[in-house]
């Protein structure tokens, strides 16, 4: 059964829905991330990688206002950790205003971005998922 | 020509960080900036006021960082300027992937320098950095775009 903990207690204006299914961890990003708030969802992702065994994260930017190098630091280094580790990030949804950063970033070049419609038939984990 | 000046001095702390990002895209929503270039000159901000405190000052939030703001119907000129440790090479640090810490990307300058029209970067060590970042707002001028 999937799990489901929802943070309203994110610092600033940050606020994260996340949802747990097998070794899927999808993150709904909402508001702005920056250096207020780029280290708590790191602690908050290493700790669902190292005690939860998440291999896959689904970052769902759909909300996303702003982002800059230190958000974009947080997803690069949740890469960087998972790949020794057989897992994989996945980036949906990116707002069209936030398209360049990502472009810019390189970011695009290493991890697999998808449109909401796609990235549901590429994905096994989230057979039966009720959206 | 009419030109606006606005001044904030404000403490390293984190959460400054948004709020000198604010002031900045309240400025450019008035001079008519469309939303594409709002969000990137949010961006441009974001970058130089962490550097100040993430690098300049080492995250310590008892120091202050400064953000002068010079507008006009031309362009947009930024200064973020802080007293902390200064940037031993400004030309390698404004190279891609150059960064003191491992978890992050390296790319404050990038970002500063595809965002804005011009950058200059004044440092010197242990008395802190200066960033000028402009924004023409005509589009007549040459963009590093």
């Amino acid at each position: 059964m999937a799990s489901k903990i929802y943070f309203t207690t994110w610092k600033e204006r940050a606020k994260m829905r996340k949802k747990i299914e097998r070794q899927t961890l999808h993150l709904f990003l909402q508001g702005e991330l920056d250096m207020n708030n780029a280290n708590d969802l790191k602690i908050s992702i290493d700790t669902d990688i190292e005690k939860r065994g998440v291999r896959t994260i689904v970052f769902h930017m759909d909300d996303l206002k702003f982002i800059d190098s230190s958000g974009l630091g947080v997803i690069l280094g949740r890469y960087k950790k998972l790949a020794p580790l057989g897992g994989k990030i996945q980036i949906r949804n990116v707002p069209a205003h936030l398209y360049k950063i990502m472009e810019l970033s390189g970011l695009p070049k290493i991890i697999e971005f998808l449109p909401e419609n796609k990235s549901q038939q590429k994905d096994p984990h989230l057979k039966g998922e009720k959206k | 020509m009419r030109v606006n000046k606005l001044n904030l001095t404000f403490s390293s702390l984190p959460e400054n960080v948004t709020i000198a990002r604010t002031l900045v895209s309240t400025l450019g929503a008035q001079l008519d900036l469309p939303i594409n270039e709002l969000e990137e000159l949010k961006v441009a901000v974001s970058e130089a006021v962490s550097n100040s405190i993430i690098h300049g000052y080492s995250n310590n939030p008892n120091n202050f960082v400064t953000i002068e703001i010079e507008s006009s119907s031309e362009k947009i000129q930024i200064q973020v300027v802080d007293h902390g440790c200064g940037i031993e090479d400004v030309k390698q640090a404004m190279q891609a992937s150059f960064s003191t810490d491992p978890d992050r990307m390296g790319l404050g300058f990038i970002f500063m320098q595809s965002f804005m029209d011009e950058l200059h970067v004044e440092s010197t060590l242990n008395s802190g950095t200066k960033v000028i970042m402009t924004k023409y707002l005509n589009h007549s001028h040459p963009s590093s775009h």
